[in-house]
């Protein structure tokens, strides 16, 4: 059985880039834990052999030409953005 | 005057011949939102004016009219709407106010010269079976005001079963059309992954989703797709095939029709009336001329477990590009870029989404990948499987859209464990990419709508259409509406 501590919560919250305080990590810990169980009941199934299904479709290497075309204008890109300075979007710093 | 009146066939007659216009019918479907919808608050967004000017656009037209024309529908908030804010009912996105194009889907609508009334409400990024997920507010069952109406197209059930609209757009991953479907008494198609363009709608679980019409009988279902169907090179995963006239299907009876009903369908957290709700059904399906079998698909049993680890570790990558920067939410005063992209998604998504993006990067993280993650998309290709075998002897398989009536408010929200496994009945077809359709079958003693759910081989929707017509006409539970007064 999987129990999936506050920890480790934490830990794949920074993994998904995900803001979460110390409660929601307690609640999620909890809820998780039983999630996963009650999923477990897959690995009493005999898969052996057995090929993954990926994809919903058996569609492969579709392919076109590789036109170069038009589609939005700078400014519709930039349409809806937070926050933009001289036509480019504006991000707090990266680096120091 | 009321949509309530019309069959979309009937509707497209009058308004062909001129008897009705554009503005009459926008005009029908927005007096009967002011009439009920602060009761059954299934739309987001209705733009009144923009939808006077569109149909009166329509009146004036000098182009022959389209299959479509003038006919008011609703748009699920998670499909892409040019010059129309399109929110995903997430706080998220709740000041995306031009997503700069047409989703596929709506453009074949446009082309057919549909009316637009407006966007109705979900569940957060389609991630919920009851509305109440949404950011903004729930959306109420028309039949039971202290009910869901189910989800995650919610509201685009309501909108239909509320008489609002005459048909609308909705998607389903696990389930989405066909449990609200049920939940509201109205007619839910999921057609065949790859049959409509998923171009322009927001991914949840790209293997799994697929759009579909909601209508209030099966022969407008079938009228709706006969649009929405069909090739799009913007998506990779679009089926290249011709588009049946599927209204056609429906002439033909069901005498000689093959139907299995698995075992695992009727069986522990089934209700009781759902359970007769469905034997009754098949009893009339025997009168029709059709036989039923009872046969067992031994995986269907594992296919909520598959369903969430896969669905989710999909919703949790599909959900990584909503960072803040380009559009959407962005948190205030934060100190660098690690900090703002944080907090944005933080504030961003609520907190069944924050739940699904923690399961889903769970089980695509190092201890969960293989065990969990591999194991999930193998167990996927035994469901695939179990129908494959089934559908080599049989015509439909046929068995309860869910296990009970719609629930009440509050019911399963704080247990999302009970929330998922609701979904039991429904996520088997979304895994082995299948079409399925839910009619309603029958009411519950609290007299709320039960659903049949009928499900076809790959991209053969005219044999589950012809299926659910012969049933439709031979039981009169699609005539019944829900009271919630007005004169319309």
């Amino acid at each position: 059985m999987a129990k999936i501590t506050k920890e480790q919560i934490l830990h794949t919250a920074d993994l998904a880039t995900l803001a979460i305080s110390e409660e929601e990590a307690e609640m999620y810990s909890t809820q998780l834990t039983e999630i996963i169980t009650f999923t477990e009941k897959i690995q009493n199934i005999n898969t052996d052999g057995v090929k993954p299904t990926i994809y919903g479709s058996d569609n492969d290497n579709v392919l076109r030409e590789d036109n170069a075309k038009r589609t939005i204008t700078q400014e519709e890109a930039l349409k809806n953005a937070p926050s933009k300075e001289d036509g480019q979007f504006k991000v707090p710093s990266i680096m120091e | 005057m009321s949509l309530n009146n019309y069959s979309i066939k009937e509707l497209v007659k009058s308004l062909h011949k001129g008897d009705l216009t554009a503005v009459d019918t926008a005009k029908m479907s927005l007096d009967r939102i002011k009439e009920v919808d602060d009761q059954v608050k299934a739309f987001i967004t209705v733009e009144e004016e923009n939808v006077l000017a569109e149909a009166k656009k329509l009146d004036e037209s000098k182009e022959a009219k389209g299959r479509l024309f003038g006919v008011p529908g609703g748009i699920k908030d998670n499909v892409m709407t040019k010059g129309v804010k399109t929110t995903c009912a997430s706080n998220f996105l709740a000041n995306f106010d031009d997503p700069l194009y047409n989703a596929t889907l709506l453009e074949k609508l446009n082309k057919d010269q549909a009316l637009m009334i407006g966007k109705v409400n979900m569940d957060e990024f389609a991630m919920g079976s009851t509305n109440e997920t949404s950011a903004f507010h729930p959306t109420y069952n028309p039949w039971d005001l202290n009910r869901v109406p189910g989800g995650s197209s919610g509201g685009s059930a309501a909108a239909v079963a509320a008489g609002e609209v005459m048909y609308a757009i909705g998607t389903d991953t696990g389930g989405s059309i066909r449990q609200p479907a049920s939940f509201c008494g109205v007619i839910g198609m999921k057609p065949t992954y790859g049959l409509i363009s998923r171009h322009g709608v927001v991914a949840f679980a790209p293997s799994l989703d697929q759009a579909g019409p909601i209508t209030r009988t099966v022969e407008d279902n079938a009228y709706v797709l006969e649009t929405l169907a069909g090739h799009d090179e913007l998506d990779a995963t679009s089926a290249n095939r011709t588009v049946p006239k599927y209204t056609e299907s429906l002439k033909k009876d069901v005498k000689g029709l093959k139907i299995a009903v698995p075992k695992e369908f009727l069986g522990n957290g089934v209700s009781e009336e759902v359970r007769e709700s469905v034997m009754n059904a098949l009893k009339m399906y025997e009168l029709l001329g059709a036989t039923w079998e009872e046969v067992s698909l031994p995986h269907l049993a594992y296919a909520d477990a598959a369903y969430y680890i896969i669905a989710n570790a999909e919703g949790a990558s599909s959900l990584a590009r909503f960072d803040g920067v380009r559009y959407g939410k962005r948190a205030d005063e934060t100190e660098d870029m690690t900090e703002m992209l944080k907090k944005s998604r933080g504030e961003g998504f609520g907190e069944e989404v924050k739940r699904r993006i923690l399961l889903g990067t769970t089980m695509l993280s190092s201890g969960y990948r293989d065990t969990h993650f591999a194991k999930a998309q193998q167990v996927r290709t035994l469901i695939k499987n179990d129908f494959a075998a089934a559908f080599e002897h049989y015509d439909v398989i046929i068995g309860p859209t869910t296990p009970t009536e719609a629930f009440k408010i509050d019911e399963t929200l704080q247990d999302p464990l009970t929330m998922y496994t609701s979904d039991i009945l429904t996520v088997p077809v979304n895994l082995a990419g299948l079409p399925a359709l839910s009619v309603p079958c029958g009411y519950s003693e609290a007299g709320l709508p039960l659903g049949l759910q009928i499900i076809g081989k790959h991209f053969d929707e005219s044999t589950v259409y012809r299926a659910a017509y012969a049933y439709e006409q031979a039981t009169n539970h699609h005539k019944k509406r829900p009271d919630l007064g007005g004169a319309n």
